[in-house]
């Protein structure tokens, strides 16, 4: 069994695999990702931190790009800020 | 070929240009607006779009504060997409001798009725969360705005134009003795041609005592909350004040967006790339002020020029060396606040009208005879 986190995922707790990108624990997840200024839905495209599709607020750090963080225990994110 | 005779004709279609072509127009004149690039692309899409009342000077003052006045009546007819926002200036103390400044400033902006608010440190750290906890505190001005300027330049031509100004795109290679020659061979013809084309009006009228002083801005992404008022740190006066060394001054600005405009840098330099040096110690002197800046994204940075003029006000009436040219240039930082005010005494002018305020201070006489070739 490979080593399982605690995050707060849109105040919903989620157990993901240690390791695993937080981009990857939001699309796990029931939240979708970020919304543009037009209220479009947005979602990672590149997984390589260049199209900046992927941004939520980590720890309470806004502007993130998930697809380059790993999940830690206790990590607390937010899609929609 | 002949395509015309006007009343006016206006080259160049920034924020000044645009707001003489939207005056006159209104004032029941034939006005043809020219501009090679479309509305507003140049140094007005590159600026801050502070809307700011400035004391370097008498006359300085007078200027900014007659332009904002106009500003805020204008405001309810601009569009939302203008993002005109009073959100007000904070000039903020670092240490006892910027700290007396703020009272200066206060008596003197009391004196001329523009509402001022003195804040200690503790009334700054509530207004202003994100900047560094030893300052001095600073001086509120209530009626200082933003504005998305190149809007506001596409608006004023519209207006120009719903008044039955003509709007041309075109390069104008030439201008004088009441002709202007575009690029594509038309010749329009006029006795009162503006020259409002900005760091670019010394090509049309050589001997303009006008210098291109360029300057950085950078914008961060999205973090709404994070600054609320457009925020100048009073240095910013003695480093302005050199004309001639570069200098990085922190002035930070809030869009609707939740985004953060910091600027801002000078230099005298005709190139338009970005300098990363000048760059760095700009948005060094940002952190300095606003510590949690530096874990912003910032997603665009460039640059622009402000047409500089010898004694930093702008170049307002008639070119004393050619009697069908008139000047709305050299507005150095100042042009989007100063656009409006300019237009107004121009028109004035024109019509024989006595203006708003003294005329004389801008008018490109007070040169002298020896800055035009
Ligand atoms: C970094 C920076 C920050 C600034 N911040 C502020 C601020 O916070 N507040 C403020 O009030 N001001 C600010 N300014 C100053 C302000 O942006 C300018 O003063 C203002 O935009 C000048 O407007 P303008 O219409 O004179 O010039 P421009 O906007 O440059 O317009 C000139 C127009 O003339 C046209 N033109 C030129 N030559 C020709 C030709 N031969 N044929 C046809 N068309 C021609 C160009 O295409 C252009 O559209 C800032 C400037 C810079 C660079
Ligand atoms: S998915 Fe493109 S930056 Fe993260």
């Amino acid at each position: 069994m490979p080593d399982l986190v605690k995050m707060t995922i849109d105040g919903a707790e989620v157990n993901v695999q240690a390791g695993a990108t937080v981009a990857a624990a939001i699309l796990m997840s029931r939240s979708g990702f970020r919304r543009s200024v037009h209220g479009e839905l947005r979602g990672p495209v590149c997984g390589m931190g260049i199209c900046f599709e992927c941004r939520a607020t980590v720890d309470g750090q806004p502007q993130q790009r998930t697809c380059q963080l790993h999940c830690k225990d206790g990590m607390v994110v937010n899609t929609d800020e | 070929m002949n395509v015309g005779t006007y009343d006016c004709i206006v080259v160049g279609s920034g924020i000044v240009g645009a707001a003489c072509a939207a005056s006159f127009a209104k004032d029941g004149m034939q006005v043809a607006l020219i501009d090679s690039l479309g509305a507003g692309l140049l140094a007005t899409a590159a600026g801050m779009g502070h809307i700011v009342v400035m004391d370097d000077s008498p006359a300085q003052f007078l200027l900014t504060k007659y332009s904002q006045n106009l500003w805020l009546s204008l405001s309810d007819r601009l569009p939302p997409t203008a993002e005109f926002q009073k959100c007000g200036t904070l000039w903020v103390a670092a240490d006892s001798e910027e700290r007396s400044e703020v009272e200066r400033k206060h008596a003197l902006y009391q004196d001329h009725d523009v509402s001022t608010q003195i804040l200690s440190k503790n009334e700054l750290a509530v207004l202003e969360p994100e900047l560094r906890q030893e300052l001095e505190g600073a001086l509120l001005v209530q009626s200082d705005a933003v504005l998305y300027a190149p809007i506001a330049a596409q608006c004023l031509t519209l207006d120009a134009a719903s008044h039955g100004a003509v709007i041309i795109d075109s390069e104008v290679i030439s201008i004088g003795q009441g002709v202007v020659n575009l690029r594509d061979g038309r010749i329009l013809q006029s006795q009162r041609i503006v020259n409002a084309a900005g760091e670019r009006s010394p090509q049309l009228t050589p001997g303009l005592p006008v210098k291109k002083r360029k300057g950085h801005l950078a914008i961060t992404d999205r973090y709404p909350g994070f600054l609320r008022h457009q925020v100048v740190e009073l240095g910013y006066l003695k480093s302005a004040h050199t004309l001639s060394a570069d200098s990085v001054a922190f002035n930070v600005q809030p869009r609707i967006t939740g985004q953060v405009l910091i600027g801002s840098s000078r230099q005298f330099d005709t190139t338009s790339e970005v300098d990363h040096a000048i760059l760095g110690r700009m948005l060094a002197r940002a952190v300095e002020y606003m510590p949690r800046l530096a874990s912003c994204s910032i997603i665009r940075t460039w640059t622009g020029h402000r047409a500089a003029t010898p004694d930093k006000l702008p170049l307002i009436g008639p070119w004393p060396g050619d009697e069908t040219i008139f000047l709305a240039t050299g507005h150095e930082g100042l042009g989007i606040t100063t656009s409006l005010a300019t237009a107004e005494l121009l028109s004035a002018f024109f019509s024989g009208q006595t203006t708003e305020i003294p005329i004389e201070p801008y008018l490109p006489a007070r040169l002298g005879e020896g800055c035009h070739a």
